[in-house]
Parts: C-alpha cells; sequence; structure tokens
C-alpha cells in the first residue's frame, strides 16, 4: 500500500522549493546581511555572552590569509618604521603608549558585507609616526606588513596622513588580542577592512604605491567603503 | 522474556550510505565550527588544512547518495516512499497522539519524510553554495553573489544544524531505530507500533 506511487510528491515539492529559497537567498545576500548585522549590532550591546556574534552577517570575522603563525606578545613586540626616512624607529607597545593618542569610534566594514558598528579604536595617528621617522621628499606611498609572515598593504602618502588612520594597541578600551590583529594593526578607518593590515609589523615609506595582497587578486587599491569594490555600502 | 523477534529494515548498501555520509556531515560541522567560530578558529590555527578538509569532505557529500541511488534497489524504492506524503503521513503530522493513535505508518512516517526532504533541500543548497564559495578569484563573480552565498550558506548550516541535532536526539531516543542502522534488522514489537502498515506488509 504504501508502494510509491500514493500520496503528493510533497519531497519533491519541499526540494525544489528549498532550492528556490536559497536561489531567493544569494540574491537577497546584501540585504539580508545588512538586515542581520542590524539586529545583531542591536543584540550585541545587552549580550554579555557574546553569542551574538555567532549570528551569521554580523560581528566580527576572523579572517587570516596563513595557515598559522606565532603570536608575538605585547612584551616582545617591536614595530619598525623605516624605508625611506630619515631616521628608523623601531617602537614597542609601551613607546606607542607615550605618544599622542587618539580615540575612533566608527563602523568597522568588510568587502565581504559584514558590519560591527560603533567600534572603539585607540592608538597614534599614522602622520605623527611618519613626521616622527621623518618622510624623505618626494615619497608617494606607504606599505605595511603583517608579522603573519604574507599579508602586506599600502596606502598613498595623502590617505595616510588622513586623520583618521591609526596605529592602534587598544579596541573597546581593552589591548587588542590576536583575533583582532594585536598587539599592534592598522586602521584605515573611511576604508574598507582588508585595508587595516593585522599584526602589523612594519611601516615602509616608498617611493612609488605598491600593490597588496589582495590588490594583487583584483580588490580596489583606493578602498572606500560605499564608492569601491563594486559596493554602495553606507560610508563608515 | 520470550526471544526478540526481528525484522530487516535497511540493506547493507543503505547503512553504508547512511554511515559515510554521517561520518562526512560529522568532518563538516566540525571543520565549519573551526572556520567560523573565531574562539575556535584561533585554538585551532591551520586555516588553509581546516578549509582544505571542508572542502573536500563537501565535494564527496554527494557521493554516498549518488552511488546508492545508482546500485541499491532498496535505497531507491525508500526514496520513493519518502517522497510521497499520505493521507496518514499527514495526520501523523498534526496529531499530537501521532504515536498512540494507532495511525496506518508506512515504512517513515510523516516526520521522517519531511525531514528528508528538508536535509536533501538543505544539502543541496549548501553544495551550491559552497561551489560558489570556492571559486577561484580569477572567477569574476560579483562581490553580491558571493555574499550572497557566504550569507545562504551560513543561514542554512544554522538550520541544518537544528534538523540534524533533533535527528540526534530521536535516534537517542528511539535505540531500536538506531539498531536498525546499525545491523539493518528492526525490533518486529517495535516495528508494529511505529510502523503497523509496513510492518505488516512484510509478513
Amino acid at each position: 500500500m504504501d508502494g510509491g506511487h500514493e500520496g503528493a510528491p510533497v519531497g519533491r515539492r519541499v526540494v525544489l522549493g528549498l532550492l528556490g529559497l536559497g536561489g531567493a537567498s544569494v540574491a537577497a545576500g546584501p540585504w539580508i546581511s545588512g538586515r542581520l548585522g542590524g539586529l545583531a549590532g542591536a543584540l550585541s550591546s545587552h549580550d554579555p555572552t557574546g553569542l551574538s556574534g555567532l549570528i551569521p552577517g554580523a560581528g566580527w570575522r576572523y579572517y587570516t590569509v596563513t595557515s598559522g603563525f606565532p603570536y608575538q606578545p605585547p612584551a616582545s613586540y617591536r614595530l619598525k618604521v623605516g624605508g625611506n626616512v630619515d631616521h628608523e624607529l623601531t617602537l614597542t607597545t609601551d613607546d606607542l603608549r607615550g605618544m599622542q593618542r587618539t580615540r575612533l569610534t566608527r563602523d568597522f566594514q568588510c568587502v565581504t558585507g559584514w558590519r560591527v558598528p560603533h567600534v572603539h579604536w585607540e592608538g597614534v595617528r599614522l602622520s605623527t609616526l611618519l613626521d616622527r621617522a621623518g618622510v624623505e621628499p618626494g615619497q608617494q606611498a606607504v606599505r605595511f606588513t603583517s608579522y603573519d609572515g604574507t599579508y602586506t598593504e599600502s596606502l598613498t602618502m595623502t590617505q595616510a596622513r588622513r586623520d583618521d588612520v591609526l596605529v592602534v594597541d587598544t579596541l573597546e578600551g581593552k589591548p587588542i588580542g590576536r583575533a583582532h590583529g594585536g598587539p599592534v594593526r592598522l586602521l584605515v578607518a573611511p576604508m574598507y577592512g582588508y585595508k587595516s593590515c593585522k599584526w602589523l609589523s612594519s611601516i615602509e615609506v616608498t617611493e612609488r604605491l605598491e600593490s597588496g595582497y589582495w590588490e594583487q587578486f583584483g580588490y580596489d587599491q583606493n578602498a572606500w567603503v560605499g564608492k569601491s569594490n563594486g559596493r554602495d555600502d553606507a560610508p563608515t | 522474556m520470550h526471544q526478540r523477534e526481528s525484522i530487516p529494515r535497511f540493506s547493507r548498501g543503505e547503512r553504508l550510505v547512511h554511515r559515510s555520509t554521517a561520518v562526512l556531515v560529522g568532518v563538516l560541522a566540525l571543520t565549519g565550527v573551526a572556520l567560523y567560530v573565531p574562539s575556535v578558529a584561533l585554538l585551532v590555527g591551520r586555516r588553509t588544512a581546516v578549509e582544505g578538509v571542508h572542502i573536500v569532505a563537501g565535494l564527496l557529500l554527494p557521493l554516498p547518495t549518488l552511488a546508492g541511488l545508482a546500485m541499491s534497489a532498496a535505497l531507491r524504492a525508500d526514496v520513493r516512499v519518502l517522497n510521497r506524503m499520505t493521507g496518514t503521513d499527514r495526520q501523523w503530522l498534526r496529531r499530537r497522539d501521532r504515536r498512540s493513535a494507532a495511525l496506518p505508518v508506512g515504512k517513515f512516517n510523516g516526520g521522517q519524510k519531511l525531514a528528508a526532504a528538508v536535509v536533501t533541500g538543505a544539502g543541496l543548497v549548501l553544495f551550491g553554495t559552497g561551489l560558489l564559495l570556492i571559486a577561484p578569484a580569477r572567477v569574476s563573480l560579483p562581490v553580491s553573489v558571493r555574499e550572497g552565498a557566504t550569507i545562504t550558506h551560513d543561514l542554512f548550516t544554522f538550520g541544518l544544524l537544528m534538523l540534524l541535532a533533533g535527528h540526534v536526539w530521536l535516534a537517542y531516543r528511539h535505540p531500536e531505530a538506531r539498531a536498525a542502522l546499525r545491523t539493518g534488522m528492526v525490533d518486529r514489537e517495535y516495528a508494529e507500533r511505529e510502523h503497523p502498515a509496513w510492518a505488516a506488509d512484510l509478513s
């Protein structure tokens, strides 16, 4: 009696329905992640467990382009500022704490769609470090290297000197941990996250702009949020 | 105590399909967590390797079912049954006293049929969006498609994990059903209670 001809083919309909739903969800992806991101942002401020960070499209996502690398604890961490400068600097985390500090609160927007609202950063303006090292005349760009051994980024000198480009060591009032690129990372607030090089190990003044890691895969060099990479996010 | 009698429920091929799919899904779930949850990602490290295992397991996922469909008449027959929702199945889904109402349930009840369809559909969506996600950078997919595939892969994973949690919970509650997928045989009394129309057909 239950031989396979009786009853409606509900199974097939459910499968096809889900395929349609999946296709619609891919097409509406940017809208869905925007909605979920907003929801999670609202939740996370009342969520001591941090579980709201697991909502898809919400909260920080951990990306690295390497398969693992040794962490540099704050005590032994050194930041090199070099290249075409008058005097090279080697800075400790204490050196950075002793310099003129800047605080900045901005949304953090990733080029893959997720956005973390109102992130509090604290650190030193990149321009302060460049001034201290003394940029030689005619230098057009700054190159950043991560101590993960692979990642690089770069900015034009004009971009690098903006007020909202910082070398940060503090996130939400706490030292930046490994997951967020600590102990020291770059923050290019008006650009997509890939510009904000994590695990920063060196800042190098160069005559010409050299492409960073993702730019070699076709990402935009001038990664202004909402005006690059074919995206229309609200500016940060 | 009288001797418990067993009747055949699943063929060797079907059990093999179930077991190998379960292993692959387990690998996908574990590596998926290690890729998705930042604290676990940091703990595990070796992201490239974890990613590779996840991708290989994902690509292999449909193979047991496809091989089973090609080689096992028993599996094909069960799929045909699973596809069809009878009046009994609808009642089973609707009624609160479904397990005591003595409904003439066949080899699978309405819940099992619905779950099988949802797992198949969600699995296909995860497979498809997974393929989009591993498309190399030189395939110039629009960023919005990558973003849509990411969020869809995440959302369907959440849904499927909830369903699989229910699947495991029910398996835990029904040791006879678990035994059937392990040995191929099911306790006759259990079958007559849960799948009376099927048990009657067999005898």
